[in-house]
């Protein structure tokens, strides 16, 4: 009946396995290895599902960027808000929003997934990091189709093409990861509290306000704070900046952000990992 | 002697009655996890109760094994424990091979996409790679009879059609330890019956099965051996008709223990004090084997004179539904006057029920046979012995005789 007799011995213990954290590491990185088929089959079944269903496909993947900076670009046009760019408004802005949009995308994205599977996460097990890499392709999904924008932005404002444009997609990587850490990091109590998903949109509708979006960096004090507080400004801005300019802005803080993200990258991993059968345990069936 | 497939030592978890402070219990316990803190396994907090406490059993490859128990008794939750869903808090579980349940079927279904790219979906959640997928495809279209309906969304399927399709991919699972809950008792007679072939097919394969089911019926007929489990603790480990006695005398304890007075009612001018089961000899006796001789007796006492009462007597299978009832009106007796203290006597020369539990219910109508006097609720329980090779829902006295 079987190939081979498995030789593999699973023990589920209530003593702490003293793991190393390399070894825990290793054991995240197989698991995702191994689940790399099944979050594919979840983000085809995702998609398809969310595609079938819809009239309007795609468009709703282009409006809520586009709406947010037509807000904007009215504002500007009637002088109640004045920024001065280097390209025009109406593409700084565009630019902006559709990238502000992958953030929060990238931060809703693995609560709405884990929360989404809740019922058959209490029932069978399987990798669960196939959950987080299937809503990390849903998110990278969207981006291509909002690149459609850019391309928009590109073509109407005849904006010049530059080498750095060639890194804009790790910039746009690490702004990403880093909303997914985020959001990975707040799936385990947003299992368990409905505060959280509650209160999600009124808090990025803040850092929307709080990061140089739809306005440029804050030169005065106590404005010019926040560029250093807010770990989504240096990764927004060098992502727009990659794009127009092709040139890295205040490279060192970028790096730093870049580190700390990709090092939260494997610790919210291994948060998701470890919470994960307490949340289930408290879900019930 | 083979090396236990499945290896239960001292496995303890415990779980809490309030939501709110369960939820936080799991803030805490989570904090202690990533702090790399000790977190409070062994002792109670407020509203914390043990759910499986201290079970141990190993299980042989090839070994059918019934978990037996009542409500709220820890199958469950042991089962998800050997799933590997929830971790214990005390103890640990060893499992050498694959686990994997039939228990969730169809999990991971999409309503809007259809019956072939859910097989697909599904099969991926219990672990098959899509080259896996491929081979057994048609096999698994063909088991499940749905072959027109393949490319219809699964949200037009009947609920039965829906289960179907779920077990069709789940009968493709080659696991080393099945886990199996309830699902044997939902669908069709055909259905069920191709559950049970499959799971004797993949014992004598050396899959060791472990059955949740509260049909006894099912569990008796799949598992030669069996585990009572009351109250989170394993109370027998052995052979099934043992174990199925046990558990039905735990439950009748259990039930005895509920005080049904409250629920009474009725208009009161004569209530029922009790109700007595007598052996031939009119000894009390609650363990009779079938056919025996029983004698039902209803203490009354009436606190005023009160004219043709109707008495009524129900049998029902314990936790389950009604077998028969027995009244006075529809066996046309009239039962003439009553006053003070007194009983009744119902004889029963050959108690042709199968063996089970049994609880009875004793009511006193009015001489119009719908307003009642007085209602007594599991007032009695007995239990029929003897194994479970009799299915089904009547016993016919009978003898054999070899031409």
């Amino acid at each position: 009946m079987k190939d081979q007799p498995l030789e593999v011995t699973i023990t589920y213990t209530s003593e702490k396995l003293s793991q190393k954290p390399y070894k825990l590491l290793i054991l995240i990185l197989s698991d995702i290895m191994a689940s790399r088929e099944l979050a594919w089959r979840l983000f085809l079944r995702d998609i398809s599902a969310q595609y079938r269903q819809s009239l309007l496909g795609i468009f709703w993947a282009f409006f809520p960027p586009i709406i947010t900076a037509a807000i904007f670009i009215l504002l500007q046009s009637r002088n109640i808000i004045s920024t001065t760019t280097n390209i025009p408004y109406p593409a700084y802005v565009l630019i902006g929003t559709t990238l502000w949009q992958i953030f929060a995308d990238s931060v809703n994205a693995p609560l709405k997934s884990t929360t989404g599977a809740k019922p058959y996460l209490v029932k069978i097990y399987f990798p669960r990091e196939a959950l987080l890499i299937s809503s990390f392709l849903g998110v990278l999904f969207n981006v291509l189709i909002r690149m459609i924008i850019v391309l928009g932005v590109f073509i109407y404002f005849k904006i010049p093409l530059h080498g750095g444009l060639l890194l804009a997609p790790i910039g746009i990587f690490l702004l990403i990861l880093l909303g997914m850490v985020i959001g990975i990091l707040i799936t385990p109590i947003g299992m368990l509290y409905s505060d959280v998903s509650t209160s999600l949109p009124i808090i990025l509708q803040l850092l929307f306000f709080a990061t140089p979006v739809v306005y440029t960096l804050p030169e005065k004090f106590p404005f010019s704070i926040l560029n250093i507080v807010n770990p989504v400004t240096p990764l927004l801005v060098n992502a727009r900046n990659l794009m127009i300019n092709g040139v890295f802005d205040n490279t060192s803080h970028f790096i730093f952000i870049s580190t700390i993200t990709i090092i939260s990258a494997f610790i919210s991993l291994a948060v998701f990992r470890k919470s994960l059968p307490i949340i289930i345990e408290k879900l019930g069936t | 002697m083979t090396k236990p497939i499945v290896c239960i030592n001292h496995v303890s978890k415990k779980f809490c009655r309030s939501l709110r402070k369960s939820l936080f219990y799991g803030v805490l316990d989570m904090s202690a996890e990533l702090i790399g803190l000790e977190r409070n396994r062994i002792n109670l907090r407020k509203d914390e109760f043990w759910a499986v406490r201290d079970v141990s059993f190993q299980i042989e490859p090839g070994e059918t094994v019934g978990l037996i128990g009542h409500n709220g008794a820890g199958k469950t939750s042991l089962l998800r424990m050997l799933g590997g869903l929830i971790l214990p808090d005390t103890g640990n579980i060893e499992v050498n091979g694959r686990v994997q349940a039939l228990i969730a079927l169809g999990a991971g279904f999409n309503p809007v996409l259809t019956g072939r790219e859910n097989i697909y979906i599904n099969a991926s959640l219990m672990g098959f790679s899509k080259k896996e997928i491929d081979q057994r495809f048609d096999e698994i279209v063909a088991f499940s009879g749905l072959s027109e309906f393949l490319d219809m969304p699964v949200q037009s399927y009947s609920s039965g059609m829906v289960v179907r399709l779920g077990f069709s991919v789940a009968a493709f699972l080659e696991p080393d330890v099945l886990l199996v809950d309830e699902v044997l008792s939902v669908g069709d007679l055909a259905f069920r019956t191709k559950c049970q072939v499959r799971i004797q097919e993949l014992r004598s394969n050396g899959v060791a099965v472990i059955i949740v089911s509260h049909n006894l019926h099912t569990i008796s007929h799949l598992c030669p051996r069996s585990i009572t489990l009351e109250k989170g603790k394993v109370i027998f480990d052995g052979d099934t008709e043992t174990a199925i006695d046990i558990y039905r005398s735990s439950l009748i304890k259990t039930y005895q223990k509920y005080d049904d007075n409250n629920l009474r009612g009725g208009t009161g001018e004569i209530r029922i004090q009790k109700v007595e089961i007598l052996n031939g000899f009119e000894e009390k006796q609650d363990v009779f084997s079938i056919g025996e001789k029983v004698k039902i007796r209803l203490h009354y006492h009436a606190y005023q004179p009160v004219l043709n009462p109707v008495f009524n007597i129900v049998i029902h299978i314990l936790n389950s539904f009604q077998v028969t009832g027995i009244r006075t009106d529809v066996d046309g007796i009239i039962t003439g006057n009553f006053n003070g203290e007194g009983y009744i006597d119902i004889d029963i020369p050959n108690f042709y029920l199968l063996p089970n539990a049994y609880t009875i219910d004793a009511v006193i109508f009015h001489s119009d046979g719908f307003t009642f006097y007085d209602r007594l609720n599991n007032a009695s329980h007995l239990v029929i012995k003897g194994g479970n090779e009799i299915n089904g829902i009547a016993y016919l006295g009978h003898s054999w005789r070899i031409n």
